[in-house]
């Protein structure tokens, strides 16, 4: 089945209305019948689609950043009051100080927010539908209806959860897991109401654009290669891509299960989770019911969820690592087998996160194991990142920069994830801001470092124009030194069992000192809240007025996405789709500084048995 | 063109898609019949009968299965008279086998094991109507094939749509009979 043929079986489907023209070697592709909205709004092609998750993500982020900055505030200044919060929250900050209700929705929309929103939808949702097609060679994805589809069940599952904070009661306010019994009682708490239906919805939305994306992302590089891009010869980014929809196909239905039932507990008066419960005095019929059984449905997708996040990172960086270096990527087929590991063992691990429920201490073991066994397949691939710029000859372009960030935080983090993991730590450990430490830098700043790297590197070919680049090397030192300022030193909170999600530490005897360390971290938050400000400043204005791209292959990489124009059409490539004779990674080799996959093989290469 | 004949041999990039969301739907299942695994091991199980009209719903869903494989032969003949009539009947099958579900609820809620009750019965309602939707989704698909049957101004003459349509009818039904054993067994 070709690309052409696809594209035109949408056609077919869609009717005259839509009718795009997918060229076959004609010039006029930017010349789009349907106008602004099938253009901009609803719009086919992958590449208007990855800037449409883009954005979303963008402004998902600024709120849920901001809502950081609105508890670091309560957090950092317990005694203070800011009369403009008022004014902004109304009696949610009476007085000019944010109501414990208002902390606990703030603490649970900022994880709900960046983990789902920005860090599921907003990263893999921006690039896997950028560069898959423009990677692997292909037109488009393997059903771009499907795909717009995705975006849009994602901005109505946005749509929804934005609608939830302007609700009488507040949006749901029981952590981002949305554990029940309190999730389920909506007599429990104010964030137990309406908001927590929403939540409830929004996420069913979300889900929804999770499957409808990840079944084109995998049918697309499966189906959908050029001719001669066989599997190891696709980039790390593809590979990962490919992972991360894996993951969220095998692993987002089983949220949706545990979702449903908690839907029934809240409505229709079932007991799956409920069990022996007083809620003001009075005992509820509820009966027989396992709040720990929703905790296995959870973290069944919650931790598949957090290498949803990490692998398009790890893809991004791998590739910007090598063109960056000049040098091949070192040891590929052992990256591509070590997120293969990874996996496979992100579904074998959940109940890491389960040791102080009660688990069997004996079934809390082979968790552990499997636990630490994730610490080789990361190493392997830290081991090879380092190898790849070791001598390489280094050009510290933005996304350069945010790569080798990405490396360090990854490190950092991964390192106290070794203490989590053992179960006899992790009962000191668990709740304590020694884990918010833990999984802000592997998993939320690392992650974050890979999305800005993606974004600097491909912002040429996604508006044709430059970031700014003193702005951005402004924004990346910001960010490097204000995440391991606000993080590191919750690792000391956390050891001496500062626990998390309380709301005034300044009352309790064995938290006191740590007073004038959560004033610093508040301040530095909110100096990191600006520098990504800048960021964003620098996108949008960018877009418009940043330097223009001359040549199509800015970066001189190896890959397909910079064979295309510079402002390329629905389509993608003018002519033909061309072709793969070679892996990705032919950097400085037999004295070229690089060959691009297109280039034939010369009669030296064949000899030596490519 | 070499790339094109190429690609040919390939599998269609829809039935790719619909194998691996096949997939994504049995893994939700196998989160509902998980937690049901592991809520039966824990203490107070109410065991009870399944109503004997799942089994009737059982043999509708299996005819229908049958009816829309011919549907595809008869597409491929160009047979459009026949194929019209077997994927309306398999579409009344489909609605057959969600009257037969509702009969069955009904006849659990009048014998006291409401949905309410314990969990182990509410386990059924929420499995059995998650899996009726998908069967409904199913009902959908085929009438809007049913319609585009119909169309005069574009025609098709690919046998792929069908081929998805009936290749999720079958996994359905698979599915059903999947549900089905495994709550006779693990009562």
């Amino acid at each position: 089945m070709s690309n052409e043929a696809t594209l035109h079986s949408q056609e077919v489907i869609h009717g005259a209305a839509h009718a795009h023209d997918h060229g076959h070697g004609h010039d006029d592709h930017e010349h789009h019948e349907g106008g602004f909205i099938s253009k901009y709004v609803f719009s086919l092609d992958h590449k208007t689609i990855a800037k449409q998750f883009l954005i979303t993500g963008i402004i998902w982020a600024i709120i849920g950043a901001f809502f950081s900055v609105l508890f670091r505030l309560q957090l950092g200044f317990p005694d203070a009051t800011f009369p403009w919060l008022e004014s902004i929250l109304g009696h949610w900050a009476k007085g000019g100080r944010i109501t414990p209700e208002a902390y606990y929705a703030l603490v649970t929309m900022h994880g709900t927010i960046l983990v789902f929103f920005v860090l599921t939808a907003g990263l893999s949702g921006t690039f896997s539908n950028l560069l898959i097609p423009l990677q692997v060679g292909a037109r488009d994805m393997a059903s771009p209806l499907m795909n717009c589809m995705s975006y849009w069940a994602f901005f109505l599952a946005s749509v929804v959860m934005m609608s939830s904070l302007f609700v009488q009661t507040g949006p749901a306010s029981g952590g981002w897991t949305a554990y029940p019994p309190l999730s389920a009682l909506g007599d429990a708490s104010i964030g137990s109401k309406i908001g927590m239906d929403l939540w409830l919805i929004s996420m069913a939305l979300f889900v929804v654009s999770q499957l409808l994306g990840g079944l084109n992302y995998i049918s697309t590089i499966l189906n959908m290669r050029t001719k001669g891009m066989t599997m190891t010869k696709m980039p790390l980014t593809i590979w990962s891509f490919f992972f991360t929809a894996i993951l969220g196909v095998l692993s987002f239905p089983v949220l949706l299960s545990g979702f449903i039932l908690l839907l029934f507990d809240r409505h229709a008066g079932t007991s799956f989770y409920l069990s022996d419960l007083f809620v003001a005095g009075k005992a509820l019929s509820n009966e027989g019911g396992s709040a720990i059984l929703y905790q296995h449905l959870f973290w069944f997708l919650g931790h598949p969820e957090v290498y949803i996040i990490i692998l398009p990172a790890m893809g991004m960086v791998s590739e910007i690592l090598a063109v960056n270096s000049r040098k091949p990527i070192f040891g590929y087929l052992a990256m591509v087998g070590s997120m293969f590991a990874i996996v496979i063992l992100a579904f074998l691990v959940w109940a890491h996160h389960m040791f102080v429920t009660g688990l069997n201490p004996f079934l809390g073991a082979f968790f552990v194991l499997l636990t630490l066994l994730i610490a080789v397949p990361s190493a392997i691939k830290v081991f090879n990142w380092i190898t790849t710029i070791w001598r390489g000859n280094l050009r510290f372009t933005t996304g350069m920069l945010f790569s080798i960030g990405f490396v360090s935080t990854f490190i950092s983090g991964g390192l106290t994830g070794i203490w989590l993991g053992n179960s006899s730590i992790d009962i000191h450990l668990h709740d304590t801001y020694f884990v918010i430490a833990h999984f802000h830098i592997v998993m939320g700043v690392s992650a974050f470092f890979g999305t800005f790297a993606g974004v600097y590197h491909w912002f040429p070919k996604m508006f044709g124009r430059y970031m700014n680049n003193t702005l951005s090397y402004i924004h990346f030192w910001a960010t490097l030194i204000g995440a391991y300022l606000i993080f590191w030193p919750m690792h000391y909170e956390g050891i001496a069992g500062m626990p998390r999600r309380y709301y005034d530490y300044s009352s309790w005897e064995s938290f006191k000192q740590f007073n004038d360390l959560n004033f610093f971290i508040s301040i530095v938050v909110i100096a990191v809240f600006a520098a990504q400000l800048l960021f964003v400043f620098n996108f949008f204005y960018s877009i418009f007025k940043g330097r223009k791209v001359q040549s199509t292959n800015p970066w001189s990489a190896t890959t397909l996405e910079w064979t295309t124009p510079i402002n390329p059409g629905h389509g993608n490539w003018p002519g033909e789709i061309p072709e793969v004779y070679r892996w990705p990674y032919d950097y400085s080799k037999n004295g070229k500084d690089f060959v691009p996959q297109t280039v034939p093989l010369s009669p030296e290469e064949e000899k030596e048995g490519h | 063109m070499d790339a094109m004949s190429l690609q040919r041999k390939k599998i269609h990039p829809h039935k790719y898609s619909l194998w691996i969301a096949m997939g994504s739907i049995t893994m939700m299942f196998i989160g509902f019949t998980s937690a049901y695994v592991v809520k039966r091991a824990q203490a107070n199980w109410f065991t009870f009968d399944l109503p004997v009209i799942f089994w009737i719903s059982t043999f509708v869903i299996l005819t229908s299965s049958a009816t829309i494989q011919m549907a595809v032969k008869e597409f491929r003949n160009r047979n459009m008279q026949r194929y019209k009539q077997l994927i309306t009947l398999t579409a009344v099958l489909g609605v057959a086998f969600a009257v037969c579900q509702w009969i069955g609820f009904k006849q659990m809620n009048d014998t006291g094991l409401r949905l309410n009750g314990p969990a182990s019965v509410s386990f059924i309602y929420v499995i059995v109507s998650v899996h009726l939707l998908h069967v409904l989704g199913g009902v959908v698909a085929l009438l809007i094939m049913f319609g585009r049957a119909f169309r005069t101004r574009v025609r098709t003459y690919s046998s792929v749509p069908i081929e998805v349509a009936a290749t999720y009818w079958h996994f359905v039904d698979a599915l059903w009979i999947y549900l089905l054993i495994f709550l006779s067994i693990a009562r």
